[in-house]
């Protein structure tokens, strides 16, 4: 039926509207959710990563929960029944820093909405814009991620050296009709773009390296950080007037309203910087100001570990398959910090930084593990410990009653990559893994040989 | 995020970053008790090795090493052949896009390899031996690409691989009709500006090569045949390598991401009799997998990436698989430095999304884009008489946890990551030395401006202070304060 659609508009007409379209007809089975709401996971080897793995477990679902899991655990009359001998039960994957539904494809600026313009954007928040019908949805829960933040103003060619404060990161299930149905927390963090003491920059615009020099660009980024420390003080300003002052007199400032939370200390920081003396000035200018920070990227952490453990700072990583920062750092060094951090007391977790590489998110993981880093801390840094970051542990992160049923049925080790999903559960339903590209596949497999 | 960061790097260092260069141990080396997959004959469990003289010379569970063989054990590790690159930008001194014409076949990146490049090292960390160094993609006739073997250390014209074929790239659809590109303030778009365009500047240049192959042959039969006071026609070195892929001595390699651009080529090909070798990236190659198969050209493609571009939204991880089962010759390739260390995970995909079985995976780095760059006489398996150029993992290559542990090439152990690890703390410590020198040189160089400045003198001239990485004019601090 749906290859009969594709067939039929592509017959028809050739533009990125019909295959909008498309991806929005395919989406619908996927989400098309009449099933029971008592589930039972059979036979499996339970990775609860609330404690040791369980053998021949039995996980069972109710109305979008977890409810029990051990290995004696009654199967409730009713329940679907999923027989899990030889499988695997983990929680479902988290990438915590996308761009999940703002970005569908990067290079079509229409089809983009990562970063707002200009440098100070804090009242605006990623589920607005997010498209439930992404063709990118189904396929990264293919890959086992039942949830993910969109953090606005990570990416996008537009946004080298634009956007400061860039705005809220909103965390969701992949899973649902609409955001409000998807929507874990609309708001779980303030990103904010740490200025960069980068003398040369890459143009887009000539397609070329442009070079400043130092004093200037010392300049600039002293000013941006002025400016930041201003907009901080202007809300604490904000936040007493709006408290003690008088309400006749009050006027409301949605941006600074915003920051509120951020400085009251409710609203984590999101720092995203990769340069190590970045990195140093960003912790100890949100030490100074007393803001929660989470650093995002790291991709020099291993330069401030000291400084990091001390002032107890969460490191969300992106991708351990980069290249290093410099020339003379040891090639393994991506790969290698995760394991450095993790054994000095850093809670990290990984990301993908991206929409379409989102998939390779276990990749990084398992990347990690080849160079070092112990096999259940990985599971944890694409599960559990960015949701402990993030105050989402409550819901999210390890197979425990009580916590919202996001989790995967898998034929082995999650990280590996020739493992198979086999089931996976957001929000307590059984959710369709079809999406774009396994049904590109089927369509294009069936085709017939072509004559010669 | 990544922005820029590597750029700054100071050239300086590179030429400490890596390894005592290359090469111990030539002559007989054996490569003892290790899993070998041979791609070509099965795997052997607890084998060995033989090389001699940079060429295998047995292989097998039974190879015993003669007297005075380099040992190597590699007993519980997994050895492959050396993983082949079929498109890459690395050692490339300076833009990979002579991006001025659309036809700009008189680029040729052999002139400008940089053997000194760090990625080089990085690749070689990741198993690659081989790779397909290529022109950009801005062009629909691009320069002219080199095979080179990544021997780190030796000079730039040892890089080349003997005897490989030379190739040029081609590409099609949004690079080189400019999609992406703005261009400056009072700069036209280039033409092409659509796929008819793309085309049409092909068939153009291969009318005019056969017009000017036409001219020179002949002239040459009559020069043969003892005609006198002839006079040659004119040289044009953009049409000379045209000529050489209508002779079928320079391999066509061209980008592509749409199936209908892919058989739009193909069927310029034939129009002027000449065969496309490579399809790369070849994203949609899955939709018309029999036509690719027919005309025996190869695939080499990505495994997961998709959607950066309008023309990679139907690009999907079974293209690998699906081109494989309709009998396309099919290699996974990096086009990216960092992606060429982990290609033997991206091969994996493939078995992962649509079933190929391990050793076809295993073709996909190794044999397949020997084949597709014909060189598979001398590499992609292990097998005796090729040249022993070979990857040694710590665990199954087709495994997110193998990582590499020995590079060889031409039999010579050119990457080692003990010996890698262990140098480290002396790279750190030359590194520290070298800061040092240079700040007290630097706080020197102060003192005497500032007395300079004292009786009145132009400001030091920032060119004139050669030879310190600081001095690039950026005012880069070294190593920085951390």
């Amino acid at each position: 039926m749906n290859a009969r659609i594709i067939r039929l508009a592509m017959s028809s007409a050739n533009s990125a509207l019909l295959l909008v379209a498309i991806v929005v007809l395919l989406a619908v089975p996927a989400r098309a959710q009449n099933a029971p709401s008592v589930y039972a996971i059979k036979n499996a080897k339970v990775y609860s990563l609330a404690g040791p793995a369980v053998e021949n477990g039995i996980v069972i679902i109710r109305d979008g929960k977890i409810a029990a899991v051990g290995a004696n655990v009654d199967v409730p009359a009713g329940a679907q029944v999923i027989d899990a001998k030889d499988l695997e039960v983990y929680p479902g994957l988290f990438d915590p820093i996308t761009q999940m539904g703002l970005d569908e494809v990067s290079a079509v600026a229409a089809t983009v909405d990562v970063t707002e313009l200009g440098n100070y954007n804090p009242d605006i928040v990623a589920a607005t814009a997010v498209n439930p019908a992404s063709a990118h949805i189904p396929v990264t829960r293919a890959s086992g991620i039942t949830h993910v933040i969109a953090a606005p103003g990570t990416s996008g060619f537009d946004s080298a050296g634009g956007g400061v404060i860039t705005g809220q990161a909103s965390a969701f299930n992949l899973a649902g009709w609409t955001m409000d149905e998807m929507q874990i927390k609309r708001s779980v963090a303030m990103v904010i773009n740490w200025p960069t003491l980068d003398t040369r920059s890459f143009d887009f615009a000539t397609f070329s390296i442009q070079e400043k020099p130092y004093a200037d660009v010392k300049k600039e980024y002293d000013k941006k950080i002025d400016e930041i420390s201003d907009w901080l003080d202007r809300a604490r300003h904000y936040a007493q007037a709006r408290e003690k002052g008088s309400p006749a007199n009050f006027e409301r400032d949605l941006k600074l309203e915003a920051l509120v939370p951020v400085v009251e200390g409710k609203l984590p920081v999101l720092v995203i910087a990769a340069k190590g003396r970045d990195i140093r000035s960003a912790v100890e200018f949100c030490t100074k100001q007393n803001l929660k920070m989470i650093l995002g990227d790291g991709a020099e952490a291993w330069k401030v570990k000291d400084l990091l453990k001390d002032k107890k700072i969460p490191v969300i990583l992106g991708p351990t398959l980069q290249l290093p920062t410099e020339e003379d750092v040891p090639y393994d060094r991506q790969m290698e910090q995760a394991s450095e951090l993790q054994a000095a007391g850093i809670p990290i977790a990984f990301s993908s930084f991206g929409v379409a590489f989102s998939r390779r998110l276990s990749q990084y993981a398992g990347a990690a593990v080849a160079y070092g880093l112990p096999h259940e801390e990985a599971l944890k840094a694409v599960t559990l410990n960015a949701a402990q970051m993030l105050g989402l542990a409550d819901q999210l992160g390890t197979i425990e009653p009580g916590k919202m049923a996001n989790l995967i049925v898998t034929d082995g080790d999650p990280l590996e990559i020739k493992t198979q999903v086999r089931y996976l559960f957001i929000k307590g339903q059984l959710t369709s893994m079809e999406n774009r590209h396994h049904e590109l596949y089927e369509e294009y497999r069936k085709r017939p040989q072509a004559a010669h | 995020m990544k922005n820029s960061t590597m750029i700054l790097t100071l050239v300086l260092f590179a030429a400490f970053a890596a390894l005592p260069a290359h090469a111990q141990s030539s002559g007989t080396v054996l490569i003892q008790n290790a899993t070998i997959l041979t791609v070509t004959h099965g795997n052997i469990e607890h084998g060995s090795i033989l090389i001699r003289d940079g060429k295998i010379a047995a292989v097998g569970a039974d190879v015993k090493a003669p007297e005075g063989a380099t040992v190597i054990d590699a007993t519980g590790d997994w050895v492959t052949p050396g993983v082949v690159d079929c498109h890459s930008h690395i050692a490339i001194d300076g833009g990979v896009n002579e991006g001025g014409p659309s036809v700009s076949s008189m680029a040729r990146i052999p002139d400008v390899l940089n053997a000194d490049d760090i990625d080089i090292y990085r690749d070689l960390a990741g198993g690659v031996t081989e790779a397909n160094v290529l022109h950009g993609s801005a062009n629909s006739i691009g320069g002219q690409t080199v095979v080179i073997k990544l021997r780190w250390g030796k000079p730039a014209d040892q890089l080349p691989f003997e005897g490989a074929l030379p190739g040029i790239k081609f590409a099609l659809g949004e690079n080189p009709k400019r999609s992406g590109f703005r261009p400056p303030a009072g700069v036209p778009q280039r033409y092409p500006g659509t796929r008819m365009g793309v085309e049409e500047t092909i068939r153009q240049a291969f009318t005019e090569a056969r017009e000017y192959k036409k001219q020179w042959d002949d002239y040459n039969q009559r020069k043969a045949a003892g005609e006198q006071n002839l006079i040659s026609p004119r040289r044009n070195v953009t049409l000379d390598p045209l000529v050489e892929v209508l002779e079928g001595k320079r391999y066509v390699h061209a980008h592509c991401y749409r199936a209908d651009e892919i058989l739009m080529l193909l069927s310029v090909a034939k129009e002027f009799g000449f065969k496309v070798r490579t399809f790369q990236h070849v994203l949609e190659g899955y939709k018309i997998a029999d036509e690719l198969a027919a005309a025996g050209v190869g695939g080499s493609t990505f495994s997961d990436w998709w959607a950066y571009k309008m023309e990679a939204f139907d690009a999907i991880p079974y293209n690998m698989a699906l081109m494989t089962e309709r009998g396309v010759v099919v290699s996974v390739n990096s086009d990216d430095a960092e992606e060429a260390t982990h290609l033997n995970q991206e091969a994996a995909k493939s078995m992962k999304y649509g079933g190929l079985s391990a050793n076809e995976a295993l073709k996909l780095f190794t044999l397949n884009p020997a084949i597709q760059l014909g060189i598979d006489n001398r590499v992609g398996s292990i097998e005796v008489g090729k040249d022993a150029d070979l990857a040694i993992y710590n665990h199954d290559p087709l495994s997110v946890y193998a990582v590499v542990q020995k590079t060889l090439i031409d039999g010579q152990v050119y990457f080692d990551r003990q010996l890698d690890i262990a140098q480290r703390a002396a790279n750190d410590k030359e590194k520290l030395d070298l800061i040092e020198k240079e700040k007290k040189a630097s706080e020197a160089e102060k003192k005497s401006a500032e007395e300079k400045e004292k009786k009145p003198e132009k400001k030091p001239d920032e060119k004139k202070k050669t030879g310190k990485p600081s001095d690039s004019g950026s005012g880069v601090v070294v190593g920085g304060a951390l």
